[in-house]
């Protein structure tokens, strides 16, 4: 085996269950990449030695995916990330591409329950899974808290706090002050609205509880 | 002619209320269309090759195998063979393709051979600059010398903080559509008034032929005020593209290396004081780069705030270097030159053995705003509790957390730009405002609403704004903090001069003269005699059928007392730092923020929340890091060009004096101002905490830890 063939080695997946581990995603992720590539340049070769021109290097295909309970059919590559194919191919585009690496979550959307980067999971990937994006969650009393607290101003980086904070209340309905950080830290402001957006989600978990002192 | 002035404090119904934003909804559901939402029918899109050298020149380019590939409609050569490039991510070429993924396809198919030249991409070390380095002259003011000599104590410092980068959410780019003699564009932008002329002459078409239009755009902070090369490309790939738009932003790489940056300042700095704390002498040599321009620093600058120093020796030194240029970046300069300074007076207080509140207080007759500071300095120094917290430098009790406290200053004009308004009063009863302005995520929208609604005695739903398009009666670019200021003066006269008209109309029928007449509760009415009113529909339909549609401006040489500039600033921090870790946690940071009239206070005091975590990001972790053995940037993602997390903020806490006798000087500008002290008092605090100065920004465990070994900077 040569030395490139070695690094081509995908390395062991995360195991499940474990939780999401930023090391194991960037190791697996890297090793993904170069198989990407090479075998991106290999179909290249190839379409050019078929004489190339005319030849569509990796080609279009129909899926179908679930969005906010609809099944709705797409054309993608299969490199087309879901937020692409969102944004791109579907004009639902509350998601936001930013960092596209997986760093900053304004691409966020739940996934089958769980809150996502929607810039790391191809569109292929996302057939049969239930995709929740922002525009699915009608009057959600997480709007209305961000609008109230001011948990915005340029807007850009708001739909992804939105989904992450409909997320956590999801899951934790009454989250301590620590939990809001936590559950909120995998999304990044560039305009520095976090003041705001700590608050609204808090008031937000209460509107959910059934009022304000509940 | 119209009484234009603010209505009274105690007399305003929608003016000065805490009111959320009016696009809050739209943003906050996903619903508002950026630009880069937006996909007319028939966008394709565009991808740009850039350069991976730092300074190269094009030896040949080979386009074919893009052009034949399927899908691609037009392939643009940005560098000819030939052309000498200057940093890293140039623009080498473009391409337009059916989808994205094709686009990028065909960037790599493009051949480029590059002839390496030399490059230089750091300049914290002067010395190794050579000819890149550009001395910009002396200025002297007193005797420096003799009075550093005759100084009682005399500290000497160096200090350095980073180019970091504006990192907008949104990056740059653009959708274009160009057929025929027309173009359509939907840029993302902080100057819809002007960016459509820009293209314009870029593509080298009449102004007029240009339509700009733009709802909403995911941050600028000073970086988005021209059309750019890639609107110009992206306008001349729909020609090319049988005039179907073609949507080009910048990918994220793109946008931290070449789409703005605030340039670094590096400095030596000497200064004395008498035994008492008097500052007697300043004498500074900075440096800094802004890219191949170098970058230039305007001597008034320094030392920043306490200007008035009897004497001072100021140099600087431009150094070029083979990086992205640079751009406005939020109070540009200021924040750079308040660490400098405020970090050397912190360390010449210490050496006085003195409190840097009390040095800082000292010396504020040095300042153009004495009583502004001093009062300032003592509000901060209560809401942190100073005078019970702080200790002198070095956190003496044991275990590895040291905490300390640390202030500094900011100044900033913030007067109103030049901004023309159009308001309409319809014989339905229904009103327009329109301005070719811009909501930044300031609350732009929500404030000129509020102007309107006050002015015409309306609520805020009666009132229909449009801003975000060229076609629009021109409005001022939004920087410099001048949007506030500029848009809420232009919408009050024009309204006030709508209503005049209303009033002209209606005075027959309520038999009063119109200057006798006023708008209060949705009602026009005989002043003081409310008997004698009209409903706001009823009085409108007396228009018949011609609908009343008049301007405003403000003029900035006489701005009638509606907006004013110039405001102080102080900020204090409290922080923890681990001195086996390095790591620095900000506990708190108080920000007291001198202000005029404050139309909407919520949105106000979110200005100077945004900008204190902008000041915690650039304190702890901001730093594009260029690498001078390859010349490239080391961090040009979000994985590693760090910003803060919500985690990382601390409890942030804001006064804004809202006093009649501030209100009186009108509406001024806040959103640069606050960002500027941030950094130095975090930094000052760090220093109060551990005991050592870390010379070189950001706080990050490398710089604390190699602070606390005694290690100079790298």
């Amino acid at each position: 085996m040569s030395k490139k063939d070695t690094e081509l080695k995908p390395k062991p997946a995360p195991e499940s269950g474990k939780g999401f581990s930023r090391r194991g995603f960037l190791g697996t992720s890297t090793a993904a990449g170069a198989v990407g590539s090479g075998l991106m340049e290999q179909t290249a070769e190839a379409a050019q030695g078929a004489g190339g021109k005319g030849i569509t290097l990796a080609g279009e295909t129909e899926i179908t995916l679930n969005i906010n309970g609809q099944p709705r059919k797409v054309t993608v590559e299969p490199r087309t990330t879901l937020l692409d194919a969102l944004r791109d191919r579907m004009e639902v585009t509350g998601a936001k591409r930013v960092c596209d690496r997986g760093t900053c979550g304004a691409c966020s959307v739940i996934v089958n329950g769980k809150v996502s980067y929607g810039c790391t999971m191809l569109a292929i990937d996302a057939q049969g899974k239930r995709i929740q994006t922002i525009e699915g969650f009608g009057n959600h009393p997480v709007i209305n808290a961000f609008v109230q607290h001011d948990g915005l101003q340029c807007g850009y980086c708001t739909p992804g706090m939105v989904v992450a904070a409909k997320a956590l209340l999801d899951r934790n309905p009454r989250p301590s002050s620590q939990e809001i950080l936590e559950g909120m830290g995998g999304n990044l402001c560039r305009c520095g609205t976090y003041v705001g957006i700590k608050q609204a989600v808090a008031e937000a978990a209460k509107e959910l509880r059934g009022g304000r002192n509940a | 002619m119209p009484n234009y002035s603010w209505p009274p404090m105690e007399q305003r119904r929608v003016m000065g209320k805490r009111l959320a934003r009016l696009d809050g909804a739209a943003k906050a559901s996903g619903k508002a269309k950026y630009n880069s939402d937006v996909r007319p029918a028939g966008t394709i899109h565009g991808a740009i090759l850039h350069c991976p050298h730092a300074h190269c020149r094009v030896r040949s380019i080979d386009t074919s195998a893009a052009k034949a590939l399927s899908g691609v409609t037009s392939v643009r050569v940005a560098a000819e063979p030939g052309k000498e490039i200057m940093w890293p991510n140039a623009e080498i070429a473009f391409v337009a393709a059916r989808t994205e993924e094709i686009a990028r396809e065909a960037l790599r198919l493009i051949k480029v051979d590059y002839e390496v030249l030399p490059h230089l991409v750091r300049e914290e070390n002067l010395a190794a600059a050579g000819s890149r380095a550009k001395p910009a002259g002396e200025v002297v003011t007193g005797d420096p010398d003799a009075a550093l000599r005759s100084a009682d104590v005399v500290h000497e410092g160096e200090y350095g903080i980073p180019v970091i980068t504006h990192c907008c959410l949104e990056p740059h780019g653009s959708t274009v559509q160009w057929s025929g003699n027309k173009v359509e564009f939907w840029p993302s932008t902080q100057a819809i008034s002007n960016v459509g002329g820009d293209l314009a002459k870029g593509i080298e078409l009449a102004a007029g032929n240009v339509h700009a239009h733009m709802d909403y755009v995911g941050g600028g902070f000073g970086s988005k005020f021209q059309a750019d090369l890639w609107g110009i490309q992206a306008a001349h790939m729909s020609k090319e593209s049988g005039g179907k738009p073609v949507k080009l932003y910048l990918d994220r790489a793109a946008e931290l290396t070449i789409a703005g940056i605030r340039p670094s300042v590096y400095g030596k700095i000497r200064l004395g004081a008498k035994r008492d704390g008097t500052l007697v002498a300043w004498d500074s040599l900075t440096w800094m780069t802004g890219g191949m321009a170098g970058g230039g620093l305007n001597a008034d600058l320094l030392p920043y705030v306490f200007r008035n120093v009897p004497n001072r020796r100021v140099n600087h030194t431009a150094v070029a270097t083979n990086t992205g240029a640079q751009r406005a970046w939020r109070a540009p300069n200021h924040p750079q030159v308040s660490f400098v300074t405020c970090a050397a007076l912190d360390d010449l207080a210490a050496k006085l053995n003195m409190d840097p509140l009390d040095f800082f207080k000292k010396n504020a007759n040095l300042t153009v705003r004495e009583a502004v500071y001093v009062s300032q300095l003592d509000k901060a120094a209560d809401m942190i509790e100073w005078k019970k917290r702080y200790h002198s430098r070095g956190d003496k009790t044991a275990g590895s957390m040291k905490r300390g406290l640390g202030l500094a200053v900011g100044t900033w004009q913030g007067g109103g730009h030049a901004s023309q308004c159009r308001t309409n009063i319809h014989p339905d009863g229904s009103v327009e405002v329109e301005l070719g302005s811009q909501d930044i995520g300031t609350g732009t929208r929500t404030i000129i609403t509020q102007v309107a609604a006050e002015s015409l005695g309306l609520p805020m739903n009666a009132i229909k704004l449009n801003i975000g398009d060229n076609g629009l009666p021109p409005s001022g670019a939004s920087g410099g903090s001048t949007t506030v200021g500029g848009v809420a003066s232009s919408s009050r006269i024009a309204t006030l001069n709508a209503l005049e008209k209303l009033f002209e109309a209606v005075a027959p029928s309520l038999g009063a003269p119109a200057d006798q007449l006023e708008a209060v509760d949705g009602k026009i009415q005989v002043k003081g005699n409310p008997a004698k009113s009209l409903t706001w529909k009823a009085a409108c339909a007396k228009l018949g059928v011609k609908t009343i549609s008049e301007n405003g401006a403000n003029d900035q040489r006489n701005p009638r007392g509606l907006n004013a500039a110039g405001v102080g600033g102080v900020h204090m921090a409290d922080v923890s730092v681990d001195v086996e870790t390095g790591v620095v946690t900000v506990n708190k940071v108080v920000a007291v923020q001198d202000c005029g009239l404050i139309i909407n206070p919520k949105l106000a005091e979110g200005q100077v929340f945004g900008g204190v975590i902008m000041g915690i990001c650039a304190a702890l972790m901001e730093e594009r890091v260029m690498d001078e053995a390859t010349g490239r940037c080391l961090n040009q993602d979000m994985e590693f060009y760090k910003l803060a997390g919500i985690g990382d903020i601390g409890d942030i806490q804001v006064h804004m004096d809202i006093t009649p006798d501030h209100d009186k000087r009108g509406v001024v500008g806040l959103g640069e101002p606050a960002t500027i002290p941030t950094i130095a008092a975090i930094a000052n605090a760090c220093t109060n905490a551990i005991g050592v100065r870390v010379p070189t920004l950001p706080l990050t465990p490398r710089n604390v830890l190699n602070a606390l070994a005694g290690r100079r900077m790298a």
